[in-house]
């Protein structure tokens, strides 16, 4: 087990800046989870760490070693695949000892581990088939087996969820969830899904474009996003941003005076842009005008989408018993100030200070 | 009922009428010959020609199976494809693994590796003809002197000419396994590499078998290639020293007894056996060989 260090790391493949001086400490024991849209950089840095890509400059470290001219297989990182990556010729069994082999553990200590890594993830009954005789779930267990039999350093999970059914990769999720809780294993899990990073990780990396955007947990990030991005890409739906003008401790919001909480600290006067997220908005007698376009159900809640004067959409979550506006309805918006966030207009940086 | 009968009678009358020129391409051309040589195998030329062939039942393909003649054929053939088809797969698949880098220029040496393809058999005859010629061609040069001449040699000869079909072969089989090498499944390799495959282990026990389908491809094309081999043989050893020189393998045996001895008879025996034996060769290969493949997504 070990942390595993980002030290001004940068990639590029031919022109294009796939990582841009990243610096990142994963510690000891800990799941953190890379999280952005595709095309962030975020498998990008993990194959970093599995020595499957080599950073333009900067160094990474696991430990205390810098592994920029380490051999993958001499990394002690194990890796779980979107595809799974199994051996399709070779039996589970085979599939699983096959780092073992590599390593030439003798066979007693390899039947002995193939036969724990099985019981752990349910496998054993399976172990004379073939990858092709499974489903995909029970692949990507055996995927999980094989990487946690080498008892590695590191974990590096790339999207292994995403090729699952909706009601197996919940499964799953739990099931890796309390594997890495258990084994302690310092993980690196990348995902696109929020939802993944919200109930995975004890910490997210929410990257864009190459850049690391901000590093935090879970619920931290979600009360505190550090620019537009990070507010409108973790929830769902994501925060609603709007453009307002701030004028000492009020805001301006399509010509509706929104009083701005103490506890937001000293916003400049101007241009911004408030972050509400949907659960802080709802619809009253009195607020923003806004129109509806869209109604979605989902059961326990409803998420109303409205559309502000210049089209601006702002999504107002409901629960299930409230009203049901109809759509192209005239509402008003109000917005609760105790869960104002404000970013500046410009750069979409979180000014001011307070949740 | 009645309506979706007829409209299946419909969808059967469109595929037939469909199939239909290819049909009678093929009846006229493979099929009609292919009954015809049955019946020519059951006739006996005449001595002289212009008596008509009479009807010798299954006398003359006892009398031709039985021949040293066609012994030898069947030896020279067999030893033939025995010195093409690995050697051919192996340089193929070594070629294709070299090439298999991303290197500035590599698109070049991808081109020269598989030009064989297109180079026809009589050009690469002539041009391995005259390297191994006693007077102006490598040996003299390197100052060796094989007598008699290796094309005339009966040890010789036959490995020269498969020498060339490998070189022939080279330029497809290349293909085939470029073909295969960028079609296996990137994450598996890298799997491998994390996992500590070393070069050795990486190919014997990762890239080979991820491959298997490539090379059982390769090893049927191969084959039925090297069974069908002609040019070389006609343009470089030739009719008259064929037999004396091992060289006449099954195909060239047909050519000869057609058309220099002009024994059709012989010649439908001949190539009725060509038939058998490439018939069980890829039934063969497709039972015991193709169970033992893996394809992608199992």
């Amino acid at each position: 087990m070990a942390r595993v260090n980002f030290d001004g790391v940068s990639k590029s493949f031919g022109g294009t800046l796939a990582v841009d001086d990243l610096n990142l400490e994963v510690h000891d024991g800990e799941l953190l989870v890379l999280l952005g849209p595709s095309g962030c950089g975020k498998t990008t840095a993990l194959r970093m760490v599995a020595g499957l890509e080599d950073p333009s400059s900067g160094t990474v470290s696991i430990g205390d070693t810098v592994v920029n001219d380490v051999e993958p297989k001499d990394r002690d990182v194990a890796m779980v695949f979107q595809s799974y990556a199994l051996y399709p010729h070779m039996t589970l069994r085979r599939n699983i000892e096959f780092p073992l082999r590599q390593q030439r553990v003798t066979t007693e200590e390899r039947d002995r581990r193939v036969e724990e890594a099985a019981t752990t993830l349910g496998l054993t009954d399976l172990l004379e088939r073939k990858p092709g005789q499974l489903s995909g779930g029970q692949r990507q267990r055996v995927a999980l087996a094989r990487a946690i039999v080498r008892d590695p350093q590191v974990f590096l999970m790339d999207e292994p969820l995403s090729n699952l059914d909706a009601t197996l990769r919940i499964q799953t999720r739990a099931d890796i969830v309390s594997l890495q809780r258990r084994l302690g294993t310092t993980t690196i899990y990348v995902t696109h899904d929020q939802v993944e990073a919200m109930t995975m990780g004890h910490r997210i990396a929410v990257m864009r474009g190459g850049r690391l955007q901000q590093v935090a947990a879970p619920q931290d990030l979600y009360e505190h996003p550090a620019n537009t991005f990070v507010a409108s890409f973790l929830g769902s739906p994501g925060m609603n941003l709007i453009p307002a003008t701030v004028d000492g401790a009020s805001a301006t919001v399509y010509g509706t005076t929104v009083e701005l909480p103490a506890a937001l600290g000293r916003v400049p006067p101007g241009p911004v842009t408030l972050g509400v997220r949907p659960e802080a908005a709802s619809l009253a007698p009195t607020g923003i005008p806004a129109s509806v376009t869209l109604v979605e159900q989902l059961g326990a809640e409803t998420h109303v989408i409205c559309s502000l004067a210049d089209a601006t959409r702002v999504v107002v979550r409901q629960g299930h018993q409230a009203a049901r506006p109809d759509l192209g309805e005239a509402v008003t918006i109000l917005i609760d100030p105790d869960h104002l966030h404000a970013f500046d207009a410009a750069t979409g940086e979180r000014v001011g200070a307070g949740r | 009922m009645t309506a979706g009968r007829t409209r299946k009678l419909k969808e059967w009358g469109l595929a037939y009428l469909l199939l239909l020129p290819a049909l009678v391409v093929f009846a006229i051309f493979t099929f009609y010959p292919f009954l015809k040589n049955f019946k020519l195998a059951l006739y006996q030329n005449p001595p002289y020609p212009g008596l008509p062939s009479h009807y010798v039942g299954l006398h003359q393909v006892g009398s031709v199976l039985s021949s040293t003649q066609f012994h030898q054929s069947l030896i020279s053939t067999l030893l033939y494809v025995l010195m093409v088809v690995p050697v051919g797969l192996l340089g193929g698949l070594l070629l294709a693994l070299a090439a298999h880098r991303a290197i500035r220029g590599m698109a070049w040496f991808r081109l020269i590796f598989s030009s064989t393809v297109v180079t026809s058999v009589a050009v690469a005859a002539v041009v391995f003809g005259t390297l191994m010629d006693p007077v102006v061609g490598l040996f003299p040069w390197l100052g060796v002197n094989p007598h008699p001449a290796i094309l005339q040699n009966p040890t010789w000869a036959l490995p020269a000419v498969s020498l060339i079909a490998v070189w022939q072969f080279l330029g497809l089989s290349f293909v085939i396994m470029t073909a295969g090498l960028q079609s296996l499944p990137e994450e598996i390799l890298e799997a491998a590499r994390l996992d500590g495959a070393g070069g050795w282990a990486m190919f014997w026990r990762v890239t080979v078998p991820l491959l298997s389908p490539t090379l059982f491809f390769g090893l049927v094309v191969g084959t039925i290639y090297a069974f069908q081999s002609f040019g070389q043989i006609d343009i470089l050893i030739g009719p008259q020293n064929s037999q004396f020189t091992h060289t006449d393998v099954l195909l060239y045996a047909v050519y000869q007894a057609l058309s220099i001895k002009n024994d059709p008879g012989v010649a439908a025996v001949l190539s009725i056996v060509l038939f058998a034996i490439l018939l069980v060769f890829t039934l063969a290969q497709l039972r015991f060989l193709e169970r033992r493949v893996t394809y992608a997504g199992d």
